[in-house]
């Protein structure tokens, strides 16, 4: 973890509710996609947690939903603004497991985490698919810069005004896929957890404190003992997952 | 003695600056970011009898200038704290280090107490009678003069080390509670835990945090805790360390001003991890600022 000022370089609007902010700044901490970093904001108290999108050199990629007070704050930055940010959070997804064929699976702002990843597994010479889920077709953002890295993606709308309708558990299946990896909103992956046919991991989202282990408050519960979210996780590998209800 | 060193029952400390319980985990994960040998000490994570996951997710919640909380004293339990942890701790910190202690009935706590006392590495023990998380335990103690003294009599039968006891704000008067620990035998109290707080949510209806209550803690309490301070310190001789939204060098002198001998750091360790290093380091500038030569001397010397 380092604590470091970055500068805003843009923060612009992709959907009604998501954006996109690039950061300049010492990204040297952050060591692993499916990271976070967590940011200071003015007449807030505690930090704000987002999880690594992109990475260029020392620009740094987040995008977020505007959720409440902190993301709505954020949303009405402008260019130029100093940020201080704890970088390099959370454990990172484990690529190393991926095998030949790995299904990245992001969920409405659980999709961002799944780009650096895709780039990652991308550039290790995997064959990567993707599958972009969200309510709506005028919720969708990302689609073209996976399909920019040679990804295979695929989309599904709950409504049916884009892509497949449904989920993307309706279509994880039709082809074959060595490992998973999965960002979303709960019952996404508690669906996903039911659905998928090999290992996989989960990044998990928590209401945090700090944001690297001190206070306790991401703390869940798995199978090999109770973990911190911000510290043990955000990344979950599936055979240790113990969904609490 | 440097100009920052101050004397906390008998054990000498570098500075008076101390991360107060429950956010500072068992101290080693800290060290990762800076030399944790510069803190006066630092008190650990509440340790119980038995291992606590602690209360439902979520448990912190956002307010304005402060935070609530409601972990429920998680830790793995006094045997694996003392197995596990201390060791850990051991080869980063080689100073005396506060010992945490939480419980729920009086056994428990001297049970605890026993158990640490036996370490090496132990300098104190703090006794948290004050948590407003937990239920049939915490603060029920430390709301009540002849429960507090009761806990501070047991805990003192059991341990030759100096017994802190951790009061709770969330009392009519605090000057009766820390006069009772005292004539208990208590060697120092420390205050203020968290005060009993609440949030909603005004889209859900629901509470922000799962166990409902929680305790307020952050700059928004430092008025609060620093009065309370300044009435315990005129009902007590012994020491008192004051907590309760400290986050720079100047509240830490207002502290002292107000009769506090240390002062713990709390929830300003989880927004800067780095807020004690910087505490202690901006510390002898603001001090040449207001002319104080020494910090030991200003303590208790609000003037009226």
């Amino acid at each position: 973890m380092k604590q470091g000022i970055f500068t805003l370089e843009s923060n612009i609007q992709l959907t009604d509710s998501v954006f996109e902010m690039k950061l300049r700044g010492d990204v040297s901490d952050i060591t692993a996609c499916g990271q976070f970093v967590n940011i200071k904001i003015d007449g807030l108290y505690l930090r704000r947690p987002i999880s690594v999108c992109d990475l260029n050199g020392d620009i740094l990629t987040l995008v977020y939903k505007t959720v409440g007070q902190g993301t709505e704050k954020m949303s009405a930055m402008l260019p130029g603004e100093r940020l201080d940010l704890l970088t390099g959070l959370g454990n990172g997804y484990d690529l190393s497991a991926s095998g030949d064929k790995p299904l990245l699976l992001g969920g409405g702002v659980g999709v961002p985490p799944m780009y650096l990843l895709a780039k990652e597994l991308k550039a290790q010479g995997r064959e990567v698919s993707v599958i972009l889920g969200f309510n709506t077709g005028s919720e969708i953002f990302y689609e073209k810069q996976f399909k920019d890295i040679g990804a295979d993606v695929r989309v599904t709308t709950a409504d049916g005004s884009y892509g497949t309708k449904g989920f993307v558990t309706d279509i994880m299946n039709e082809k074959p896929y060595s490992y998973f990896y999965c960002c979303g909103p709960e019952p996404m992956l508690k669906a996903v957890y039911k659905t998928s046919e090999t290992s996989g991991q989960f990044s998990f989202e928590r209401r945090m404190g700090c944001g690297f282990g001190a206070c306790m408050g991401c703390s869940c519960k798995t199978v090999t003992g109770s973990k911190r979210i911000c510290r043990e996780g955000p990344v979950l590998r599936k055979e240790e997952i113990l969904w609490e209800d | 003695m440097g100009r920052l060193s101050v004397e906390l029952c008998g054990i000498e400390l570098d500075n008076p600056v101390i991360p107060a319980s429950g956010t500072y985990g068992f101290g080693y994960e800290f060290a990762e970011y800076y030399d944790i040998n510069i803190l006066g000490t630092f008190s650990f994570k509440g340790t119980t009898r038995e291992p606590r996951f602690g209360n439902p997710t979520p448990r912190i919640a956002e307010t304005p200038s402060g935070m609530l909380n409601a972990v429920g004293l998680q830790n793995p339990g006094v045997d694996r704290v003392i197995s596990e942890e201390l060791p850990k701790l051991k080869k980063v910190f080689g100073k005396p280090v506060m010992a945490n202690v939480s419980g729920f009935s009086i056994d428990e706590y001297t049970e605890v107490c026993e158990k640490l006392d036996k370490e090496e590495q132990v300098g104190w023990l703090e006794v948290n009678i004050s948590c407003p998380n937990v239920h049939g335990g915490g603060m029920s103690f430390g709301t009540d003069p002849i429960s507090a003294a009761e806990v501070t009599r047991a805990v003192k039968s059991v341990t030759t080390k100096p017994v802190i006891m951790k009061l709770s704000p969330n009392v009519t008067d605090i000057a009766e509670i820390a006069s009772a620990c005292e004539e208990a035998g208590a060697d120092a109290i420390s205050l203020i835990n968290t005060l009993l707080s609440m949030r909603i949510d005004l889209k859900t209806g629901k509470p922000l945090l799962k166990n409902v209550t929680g305790g307020l803690s952050g700059p928004a309490v430092f008025p609060v805790a620093l009065r309370m301070v300044y009435q315990a310190a005129k009902a007590v001789s012994i020491p008192v360390i004051g907590l309760g939204g400290v986050d720079s060098p100047e509240t830490v002198l207002e502290m002292m001003m107000a009769g506090a001998t240390a002062v713990q750091v709390g929830a300003a360790n989880l927004v800067d991890p780095f807020i004690c290093k910087k505490i202690i380091d901006g510390l002898p500038e603001v001090m040449d600022k207001y002319g104080i030569k020494n910090i030991r001397d200003i303590i208790g010397g609000t003037r009226l």
